[in-house]
This record gives C-alpha cells, sequence and structure tokens, in this order.
C-alpha cells in the first residue's frame, strides 16, 4: 500500500495545492465508499455508533496521511482496516474495564467488502431506526449512509456544525439505550421500518428542492442525494413497488426545477412556468421507474399516487392539454390512501381544471372547515371566486389569503393575482 | 452534477484489446456499470462501434476536409461514453479510475454537462433549442 506512483521527490514536491486535492480526492472516496465501509464495520462490530466512530477515525488518518505521503493503491482496504484496528482497540479498552464483554475475531479482515448489499440496507433501516427523531434520522443516514461532513449536513440545513455534532452524537446514544445493534428488521415490522426510510428520504429531498438556486452554490445538493439514496434503495429492494414510486416521485419533481423560478428567483407557478424548462431525460428515467413500481403488481401506494400525478403533468404539453379528470382519480386515491386536507385542496383544483369552479367550490369549502387559518385554501378559493366572477367575494379572499401567508414569495404570487382583478 | 465520462482509445491499444476474450470484457465491463448502478449514479451510456471507426470532418481549411477516422495523426478514437451524477468532479474522477480500461494509449476524459438554465434565457437561440430539447427528447 504505497503511496501511488510517487517516489521521494514526489512527496517533497507536496505543496499546499496538493494537499487540497489529495483531500478532495478523499471526500470524493468517502461519497463513494463510506456507506460500504461504515455497514462493513457495523456488520464487525455489531454496533453502528461504535463503527461511526472508528470510521471517522480511520477518515481523519486519512486525511492526515494522504496528503502528506500519498493516497494508497487501494484506499477502500486502507479505510477498512483502518478502521478495523481501531474498533479492535476500541473494544479492548471496554473488556480492560469489563471482563464480561467478549473480544472481538482479530483475524485477517477481507480487504474488500465484498457482497456488502445486505449491509448497506441494514444500515439505512438502523439509521432511520424508530428510536430516533426524524430529525436525527435525517442526520445520520446523511452522514453514515450518504457519506456527508457534519460541516456538509450543516450547510445544507443552514445550522451550526456544531449542532448537527451533537445531534449525530445524541442520535447515537439513543441507539445505544434502544440496544438497537445492527440487524435488519423482522417481517413483521418491514412495511413500518421501510416507510421510515423513505419518508428520510423524501424529507431530505424536499430540504434541498426548497432552496434557492443562489443557495445552490453554497449548499450541498441535497435532492441530488436523495435521489441517489433512492436509486440505491430502488436497486437493494426491487420488489418493494413505494421505494420505485418514491424514486419515480424525485425524478418527475426535479425534471420542473429549471422552470420553477424566474430570473428574479421568485416562484414560477406550474400553470405559468415554460415546460421547454422541464428535465426531459429526468422524465423519462422518472416514467420508467413509475413502470417499476407498477410492474410489482400491488399497484400504487402513497409516493407512487403522488409520482402519477406528476407524470400527468409531465407528459402534458400545457395546463389544457393535462388529463385532469385522472389527475381527479389520481387524488382520490390518495386521498383514501392517505386522508389528509391538503390532498383534498389539491383535488379541489383538479376538479376546478376537469370540470369547472363551480364544481370545485364545494369542496374547498369542506377543506376550509378543515383548515380555516390556511393561506393555501384561501387562495385557491379566491381564485375559483375570481373564475366564477364574483370579483368582490375574490378580492376579499385573496385579501384575507394574503394576510394569513407567512411566505413572502408565496405573498408576492397572491399580490399579482390581487392586481390582476378586473 | 452531470458529467459525462469519455472513453478514447487508440490502435495500440485495440491491439492490446484483441487478446481478451469478449466475454470476459462483457463481465468486467458489466460489473464497473453494476456498481454505478448499485451507486445511484449512473444515468445513461452509450458505446460506439469500434469496427467502423467513422468519418472525421476537418474545418482548418476553407472548405471542410472529409477523411476517413480516427482523428488525423492522433488516431485516437472515442468509443464510449457513460453520463454520470455525482456531487463533485472529484466524485467523477473517482468513478473514472475504477473503469475496466487498461493498455497503452486508453484514456477517460471527464466533462461537466451544462444545463440548459445555465444559458441566456432570453436568447432567441436559446429559446429555440429549449423546443427542439422538448421534440428530441434530451435533457
Amino acid at each position: 500500500m504505497g503511496p501511488e506512483g510517487e517516489g521521494l521527490a514526489g512527496a517533497a514536491r507536496h505543496g499546499l495545492s496538493e494537499q487540497l486535492d489529495a483531500r478532495r480526492r478523499v471526500e470524493a472516496l468517502w461519497r463513494i465508499e463510506s456507506a460500504r465501509i461504515v455497514a462493513g464495520l457495523a456488520r464487525y462490530t455489531g454496533d453502528l455508533a461504535l463503527a461511526e466512530d472508528v470510521a471517522q477515525e480511520a477518515l481523519a488518518e486519512a486525511l492526515v496521511n494522504w496528503p502528506r505521503e500519498g493516497v494508497p493503491r487501494d484506499p477502500v482496504a486502507w479505510l477498512l482496516t483502518t478502521g478495523r484496528r481501531r474498533a479492535i482497540d476500541a473494544f479492548r479498552r471496554r473488556s480492560a474495564l469489563d471482563d464480561r464483554l467478549p473480544q472481538l475475531d482479530t483475524g485477517p479482515a477481507p480487504d474488500r467488502p465484498d457482497d456488502t448489499d445486505d449491509d448497506v440496507l441494514t444500515l439505512m433501516f438502523t439509521a432511520c431506526h424508530p428510536a430516533l427523531s426524524r430529525e436525527a434520522q435525517v442526520a445520520l443516514t446523511l452522514r453514515v449512509v450518504g457519506g456527508l461532513t457534519s460541516d456538509e449536513i450543516a450547510r445544507a440545513f443552514l445550522v451550526s456544525t456544531a449542532t448537527v455534532q451533537a445531534r449525530i452524537t445524541r442520535a447515537k446514544k439513543s441507539l445505544g439505550a434502544a440496544e438497537a445493534g445492527f440487524r435488519a428488521p423482522e417481517s413483521d415490522e418491514l412495511g413500518a421500518r421501510l416507510a421510515a426510510v423513505l419518508s428520510v428520504v423524501y424529507v431530505i429531498f424536499t430540504e434541498g428542492s426548497s432552496a434557492s438556486s443562489g443557495d445552490a452554490l453554497i449548499r450541498f445538493d441535497l435532492a441530488g442525494e436523495a435521489r441517489r439514496l433512492a436509486r440505491v434503495l430502488a436497486r437493494l429492494m426491487p420488489g418493494e413497488n413505494e421505494v420505485h414510486g418514491l424514486l419515480a416521485l424525485l425524478e418527475l419533481t426535479s425534471a420542473r426545477f429549471p422552470a420553477r423560478t424566474d430570473s428574479d428567483g421568485e416562484p414560477v407557478l406550474l400553470e405559468d412556468q415554460d415546460r421547454r424548462l422541464w428535465d426531459d431525460s429526468a422524465i423519462r428515467r422518472g416514467r420508467a421507474a413509475l413502470r417499476s413500481a407498477e410492474r410489482v403488481g400491488r399497484g400504487l401506494g402513497y409516493y407512487g399516487l403522488q409520482a402519477a400525478i406528476a407524470e400527468c403533468h409531465a407528459v402534458a404539453r400545457s395546463v389544457a392539454d393535462t388529463d385532469w379528470e385522472r389527475v381527479v382519480a389520481l387524488y382520490e386515491a390518495l386521498g383514501t390512501l392517505a386522508p389528509s386536507p391538503v390532498v383534498e385542496l389539491n383535488r379541489a383544483v383538479a376538479v376546478s381544471m376537469a370540470r369547472g369552479p363551480a364544481d370545485a367550490l364545494p369542496l374547498v369549502d369542506a377543506v376550509a372547515e378543515d383548515l380555516p387559518d390556511s393561506h393555501q385554501v384561501a387562495g385557491v378559493r379566491g381564485e375559483l371566486l375570481r373564475r366564477l366572477g364574483r370579483t368582490t367575494e375574490a378580492r376579499t379572499e385573496l385579501e384575507r389569503a394574503v394576510s394569513l401567508c407567512g411566505n413572502d414569495r408565496e405573498r408576492t404570487v397572491l399580490h399579482r393575482k390581487l392586481a390582476d382583478l378586473p | 452534477m452531470k458529467f459525462m465520462l469519455i472513453m478514447r482509445a487508440t490502435d495500440e491499444t485495440f491491439a492490446a484489446y484483441e487478446n481478451v476474450d469478449f466475454n470476459e470484457m462483457i463481465a468486467v465491463m458489466g460489473k464497473f456499470n453494476e456498481e454505478m448502478m448499485n451507486a445511484g449514479v449512473m444515468i445513461g451510456g452509450e458505446g460506439l462501434d469500434p469496427e467502423d471507426p467513422g468519418v472525421v470532418v476537418d474545418y482548418s481549411s476553407e472548405t471542410p476536409v472529409v477523411t476517413d477516422g480516427p482523428y488525423g495523426e492522433t488516431k485516437e478514437l472515442f468509443n464510449g461514453f457513460w453520463m454520470l451524477e455525482v456531487a463533485s468532479k472529484e466524485e467523477a474522477v473517482e468513478w473514472a479510475k475504477r473503469a475496466p480500461m487498461q493498455g497503452p494509449g486508453s484514456k477517460m476524459e471527464i466533462r461537466r454537462v451544462t444545463e440548459i438554465d445555465e444559458f441566456p434565457q432570453d436568447n432567441e437561440w436559446v429559446q429555440k433549442e429549449k423546443g427542439w430539447r422538448e421534440q428530441l427528447g434530451t435533457a
């Protein structure tokens, strides 16, 4: 494992920029390999918290050594071996204090993390363990599965690095207290555990997609990371329709990113978006994932149905060209599966597009009873009243929406609608 | 970020590959592709026909000159590409290093793919291109 193609003269040439290059290379390698390295170490120790600790120690060692001595020929083997050595040290320290603890097998370590697919899946399930808060699940998943540094996670969520570190430390303690160990879920809990994993990936995506384009320069691309995680899951669990459904939803939603804000960074409503800007290759990938979800043969779930709705928009050349009756039917299915006022509001909007504002208004009125202080409900109601020619009522309702709205950008859109009233 | 990994080879590369078993070559390439699929980074790729090196149109003189490929004196041939979606250029480089390519003259070029929204949106031709992309079903 000597330095790569570098003699003493090469080592001496290493200046600041070479050190930076080596550092970036370590970080890139870590992004690719961290899941397999941490999963391998967790399988070895039976303890994700310890595995993460020793993996970080190995990474820190690499960041010090590699820029100085060159990157080893097989960096993954180096990181695994170093991590494993640190794990043995940790166990020795612990068993010196408590002789009831077993010793780790110190035999030769495998050079490569072969056949670690199951371990990576177990890693995802453990990072999203029910003993953890959603916030902790998200941070731990990004750290151990995504290979992000605390700094990258902090920048992505606009919190301090110390906050992220504290969150991860707490998460690891909770896993220990819950005796989570490192094992795949039992078959009777698989459904609920998978739902938690998918939900974490979705949260990561929505956090990433709420970033404006200006933020993108400094914030880690969380939406991209969520797509990557969903693709990894789809490979690991091809028989789960909702995994494909989630991937489809993320691809089809991402396809609209280039059109979702105007040149001033203001949000552009779906109906006003320049559809020529939509990313057609993302649409193709999303539709392919949706077909995979359907092929599983259990129908579409929570994410799959949302993806199918996104597909209706993705294939339509314009708002008028959209198959709104299909959108209505899909929202009805979604509302049956996961009833919520937000789904009802969206169904009402689809009904207004398919059959006109008169059919939709009673549906919105019903939602308004559940969500009396929602600016979105008031906004939709105002829009329907406008289309019905009830301008005075529309103005009152849109003004109420403005007063309820806490988001500057959405308020701008509402002001625009008010200004457009006859 | 999207990157294109472009395989490049020379006559010497092809000569070295002549002794490699075809099935074995497909297997190692398949394993590399599978690894990128499992990692969730591969979003596309194509191979170019190695039997037909194509033609080259050279614009150095006033009238374009058409010659048989590969590219003039360098004898270098692009023979395939991958499209990856990764977080950094360094990550794309790491994947390139793992590609099962070897032998004299065998190279990989790594280029970032530009997105349509990086161009001035009010330009008439950028506007037209958006329409073309829609028609062609390309990103």
